[in-house]
């Protein structure tokens, strides 16, 4: 049996490596599921082009943190990007408006089939995509700035006395803290206010919506709205918790459209526990546990390879997996959403 | 003249005319009932009602007022509620909600209302924080009309309420149409049970190609022995 002390170091060591960041990545996959499950709900297209909107509003956030960080302003401990968050998520409200407006307006006036729609939103994909390129390159930006940590390995070891260290950024506990708050806003919204019961009732009955006198235009807009600014302020965090980069962001698409299904696309509550059965998966499969099994087993066990189930290189893998596995066995998900 | 009118309705989905001139009209605190043989226009003229359709011909007024180029959900503003025949619920929302969708466009308090509906259906009081979806057929059309109800319309269309559910459910649907009629409200639907439907009728439509066919009194019809051979079955 491994002595007490191992154990403990097993577990921070997990918690380290595997809990923590799952836990904080899931939260910022399901922001982002959250605005593709809407946009499939009430506007009832798969929406391709959510990553690169992800990007385009986390591009306005870095350069009004930049323009900020040039004249002064901080936020203390606290991140800039987060007063820059409104003006990015008004920039990206303001260029989905102008999509809807100019292109997916025609097609549904014309009541196009939803693949038709799925194709469109490939083309606002590439486009979103260029315009984030030109406006910002092709490269890594980090626009992190306050404080880092809320404790850090070292300080985590000298505290506890274990010889394994867990660290503790303030990113993590930030894209918790905001992703709950914002979960918790728009449930209350959807399920309280007169204006998101027409939106439910929208998504649920289209027809017999309009029928109750529930304005169509309206409902769309306020989509767009949540919409875009659910994915800056996902994007955004992902930023501050790893890095900028528009392909990354692109990337990014696959994940959250897997935690939409698997939990149900449509469904908002499954957005979001699909967005850390993903996230858990990922990291659970691509961790190597080779230190974690050495506290655990007795030395003639100790593993000799490096214990990993998949490279990091194919995460995506996983979330592909998953969705294969979700759509061949219970295609509702698993919240009973719409079949797709 | 009556408070709501369809005059000489000529019009389809394009291509061939459903509607060959049809003429329907339905009073306050009256129920008009309009059967006929599958393929004869019921519901199309229903729609037309509605302004879900396009019409070539005729015109539609509702209380004098010419309501023809009216979109359909500016009818609904106007005092016209519909209950379709399928789909006729948010699956997804409670019982409760359902009825707060129907009086979306009131600015009022509308508590009062939804008192009257659970008093006319008491089963949905009961289940008003379950989601409509879960409910029985019958109790899905009473969610169905509660909610056209909510609107405090002035006109209820309702396009075919008792297909597919049980004898009995059907008569106790009946029932309740009976009293919103006495209400004040003009009732007008489509039905397959037309023996039944008739029955409860104060003005039959039978429609056949579009057009009347036979128009008089639920009872004129009941009597009338082509009606009765043609349509009701013996």
């Amino acid at each position: 049996m491994p002595e007490f002390v191992d154990i403990l170091n097993a577990i921070v060591l997990f918690s380290n490596f595997v809990l923590v960041p799952a836990i904080s990545y899931g939260a910022q996959l399901a922001l982002g599921a959250l605005g593709i499950t809407m946009v499939y709900g009430i506007l009832r297209f798969s929406n391709f082009a959510h990553g690169d909107m992800m990007a385009f509003g986390t591009t306005m956030v870095i350069l009004v943190t930049w323009g900020f960080q040039a004249i002064g302003i901080g936020f203390g401990p606290l991140p800039t990007a987060l007063l820059a968050l409104p003006f990015g998520i008004l920039g990206a409200v303001a260029l989905s408006l102008a999509f809807d407006k100019t292109v997916y307006k025609f097609y549904r006036t014309k009541n196009s089939a939803p693949v038709i729609f799925v194709i469109v939103s490939t083309g606002v994909m590439f486009m979103t995509n260029a315009i984030v390129r030109f406006i910002i390159g092709p490269g890594d930006q980090r626009f992190m700035d306050g404080t880092k940590f809320i404790f850090r390995p070292r300080e985590f070891k000298e505290f506890t006395g274990l010889s394994e260290g867990l660290a503790l950024k303030s990113t993590q506990v930030l894209t918790l803290t905001i992703a709950i708050i914002c979960v918790a806003a728009l449930f209350y919204f959807l399920q309280k206010t007169r204006t998101g019961k027409a939106m439910r009732a929208f998504s649920d009955n289209k027809d017999l919506a309009l029928l109750s006198g529930i304005n169509p235009d309206r409902v769309v807009f306020i989509t767009w709205i949540i919409v875009a600014a659910l994915a800056t302020t996902a994007g955004t965090l992902y930023g501050l918790d790893k890095s900028f980069k528009p392909f990354t962001y692109f990337m990014l698409l696959l994940p959250m459209f897997a935690a939409a299904i698997v939990g149900g696309i449509g469904s908002p509550i499954g957005a979001v526990v699909g967005g850390f059965v993903i996230a858990f998966s990922e990291v659970i499969v691509t961790y190597a546990y080779k230190k974690f099994f050495m506290y655990l087993l007795p030395e003639s066990l100790e593993p000799t390879g490096l214990m990993q189930f998949l490279s990091t290189d194919y995460k995506f893998a996983v979330s592909f997996i998953i969705l294969v596995v979700v759509l061949l066995i219970r295609p509702t998900g698993i919240f009973k959403g719409q079949s797709i | 003249m009556s408070y709501l009118v369809a005059d000489q309705l000529r019009g389809g989905y394009g291509g061939a005319d459903i509607l060959n001139g049809c003429s329907l009209s339905v009073d306050k605190g009256e129920i008009a009932v309009i059967v006929g043989p599958n393929g004869a226009g019921k519901s199309t003229a229903m729609k037309a009602l509605l302004g879900m359709l396009k019409l070539r011909e005729g015109s539609v007024t509702l209380g004098g007022q010419d309501i023809t180029h009216m979109s359909p959900q500016d009818r609904v503003g106007q005092g016209i509620a519909f209950v379709p025949q399928t789909h006729n619920v948010f699956g997804g929302m409670t019982v409760e909600e359902n009825l707060e969708m129907g009086a979306f466009l009131r600015t009022d308090n509308f508590s009062e209302t939804m008192e009257q509906v659970y008093e006319l259906f008491p089963i949905l009081k009961q289940k008003r924080r379950q989601n409509a979806g879960e409910l029985s057929g019958g109790q899905r059309q009473q969610v169905a009309v509660g909610r056209a109800m909510m609107t405090q319309p002035s006109v209820l269309m309702l396009d075919e309420p008792t297909a597919g559910v049980s004898p009995i459910v059907m008569d106790e649907l009946f029932d309740r149409i009976l009293e919103v009629k006495k209400q004040g409200i003009a009732v007008l639907m489509v039905e397959q049970n037309a023996a039944q439907a008739l029955n409860i009728a104060d003005k039959g439509y039978v429609l056949v190609t579009g057009t009347n066919k036979h128009t008089g009194s639920g009872d004129e019809l009941l009597a009338n022995p082509v009606v009765r051979r043609t349509f009701l079955g013996g």
